[in-house]
């Protein structure tokens, strides 16, 4: 069995500044990891290079056992043409912090833009689904409402209802509920459980420990653009063997 | 019930209190009605305005098809304009460093020269090429074109239109660039290309920042079609200078042009109203009905409101 994400050795540069200084990671077929640390330890900088949004420097990432980014021919690897990038990418979810709904769109547009434009599903197909998916994230009286007059909740489950409307198979979340008023967070962490339970493939950047115990099947703590440890949640963040990750967890708990 | 055995003095109903008095407003007030029933007098006692030539050519022959002249120019120049100036802008914001530094050099170019001389220099095209000719540089030639087809109102487009281009392109790039890079990231993220990211994400909301300077230009380019008029294309300036250079009436025929100038400008002003309202919807979050037409926004003036 191929893995869903497999990171071998991957690093990143910003200019002068490393970031990731080879992450070696693998995600199998339906579970859920949840990748902790300290602000700037590379972990959002990671989950955007799995679906391209960051170019890696170095090291080889796959995903569902294809190169991310690059085709390779004999021992050369070739960019992939702007193309077949955007064509992989609709295989791959992403939720982001700041939700980055369409401001000029309705809830349901939203959803529908993607499956249409990209996909060409029919217009009342994809409605259709659309509105089953808003449904799902319990937002059935929110077809027709802007994102700016939606709460931040509701937006982010309208986020996670836009990059399932691709049927993905793997789903990214990059701090979903970081940017949410305290009393938000619960309904879209329920609608990532729900998610998990249906056996989505997830890797989520979070601070919320609850969740990554309760809902991962794998915990990853990163720091300083370096996986420290990583293992069964209930493992690594009630017993953590590493001293930094020990000080992190003393900290945010 | 009062606490602490105080007895509360504040009463429960509306504060009406006595409002802020604005003698300053007064006075400035009644300064500008005083000069502006100066001016008033003055037009309609001086006989040198010549009201009834005014009247009597506001609707001659000659000066609407001038105005038709003048708003098809308009028209067909902010439509190379705009168009030419979305092509520049999303060029000049290419990864390809050849793509953005063409458009660099052409705005370069048409910024850097005055428009008149850019009329002047089409009108001239066909001194400098006496015939297009389509083929390799030096090399053979394919076909070619007459430059029979450059009339003077073709060359007054050309040259509006491409130096609008210039201008355009500036104002579409600072829209393009306001909308946030979060939604070009959700865009990519769901597989649109570069292209689709551009016309169906960041251009429909870069709108509300392009509309308002376009208004603008688009009303300045009204005016400054006034500027083929020394290329002998009959505009509305041209029409009513054919008319004065027979008759000396200078004055009342320059008013006769302003006049339908403002009328143009008032028109384009509300159209323009309108356009920056439905690009606002969604950003404001709300219905149509909600947002106050112009009328309701002049009348809000502070002096009118009581």
């Amino acid at each position: 069995m191929t893995a869903m994400v497999k990171a071998e050795g991957v690093r990143k540069r910003f200019g002068r500044l490393e970031v990731l200084k080879g992450i070696n990671l693998e995600v199998q077929l339906g579970q859920v990891m949840c990748i902790l640390g300290p602000s700037g330890s590379g972990k959002t900088t990671f989950i955007r290079c799995i679906n391209h949004l960051e170019k890696i420097n170095g090291g080889r990432l796959w995903v569902d056992g294809e190169l991310v980014g690059y085709r390779q021919v004999a021992d050369k690897l070739h960019e992939l043409p702007d193309r077949e990038v955007a064509r992989k990418r609709t295989e791959i979810g992403m939720v982001f912090q700041r939700f980055n709904l369409f401001g000029h769109m309705t809830a349901l547009e939203n959803v529908i833009e993607a499956p249409v434009r990209v996909k060409k599903v029919a217009k009342d197909d994809a409605v259709s689904e659309g509105k089953r998916l808003l449904d799902s994230v319990g937002l059935s009286d929110k077809y027709d409402e802007y994102p700016s007059r939606l709460s931040g909740g509701q937006q982010q489950r309208v986020a996670i209802a836009r990059a399932l409307a691709m049927h993905p198979k793997l789903m990214l979340f990059d701090e979903p509920t970081s940017a949410l008023d305290p009393e938000l967070v619960g309904e879209v962490l329920d609608a990532m459980r729900r998610l998990a339970n249906e056996g989505m493939t997830m890797v989520v950047v979070t601070h919320e420990m609850g969740f990554a115990r309760e809902v991962g099947d794998i915990a990853v703590f990163m720091d300083d653009g370096v996986v420290i440890e990583s293992g069964d949640p209930r493992e690594v963040l009630v017993n953590p063997q590493h001293e930094r990750t020990r000080s992190f967890l003393s900290k945010v708990l | 019930m009062t606490e602490g055995g105080a007895v509360s003095a504040v009463p429960p109903d509306d504060i009406r209190a006595v409002p802020v008095r604005h003698p300053g407003r007064w006075a400035a007030a009644v300064v500008i009605a005083f000069l502006g029933y100066a001016v008033a007098v003055s037009m309609a006692t001086n006989k040198r305005w010549e009201w009834s030539i005014v009247g009597h050519y506001f609707t001659w022959p000659t000066i609407l098809d001038g105005l038709v002249t003048t708003l098809e120019l308009t028209a067909s120049a902010m439509a190379i304009g705009i168009v030419g100036g979305v092509m520049l802008a999303v060029m000049r914001l290419s990864p390809n460093p050849l793509v953005a530094g063409a458009s660099w050099l052409y705005i370069w170019f048409f910024r850097g020269t005055p428009v008149l001389v850019q009329i002047i220099f089409w009108d001239y095209i066909s001194a400098v090429y006496p015939h297009f000719a389509i083929g390799i540089p030096l090399g053979p030639e394919v076909g070619h074109v007459s430059v029979a087809f450059i009339t003077g109102f073709v060359a007054g487009m050309f040259a509006l239109g491409f130096n609008e281009a210039a201008y355009m392109s500036e104002i579409v790039r600072a829209g393009i660039i306001s909308v946030d890079e979060g939604q070009t990231e959700a865009a990519q993220s769901l597989g649109m290309t570069r292209l689709l990211t551009m016309r169906r994400i960041v251009l429909p909301q870069a709108m509300r920042v392009i509309i308002p300077p376009t208004g603008n230009e688009t009303i300045g380019m009204l005016k400054t079609t006034s500027l083929v008029s020394v290329i002998a294309v009959t505009d509305l300036l041209y029409a009513t200078q054919i008319i004065y250079a027979a008759n000396y009436e200078i004055i009342p025929l320059l008013v006769v042009a302003s006049l339908w100038y403002l009328i143009v400008t008032t028109v384009l002003s509300i159209g323009q109203y309108y356009l920056e309202r439905h690009y606002a919807r969604s950003a404001r979050g709300q219905q149509a009905g909600a947002i106050q037409t112009w009328w309701q926004n002049l009348t809000d003036l502070p002096l009118l409101r009581r």
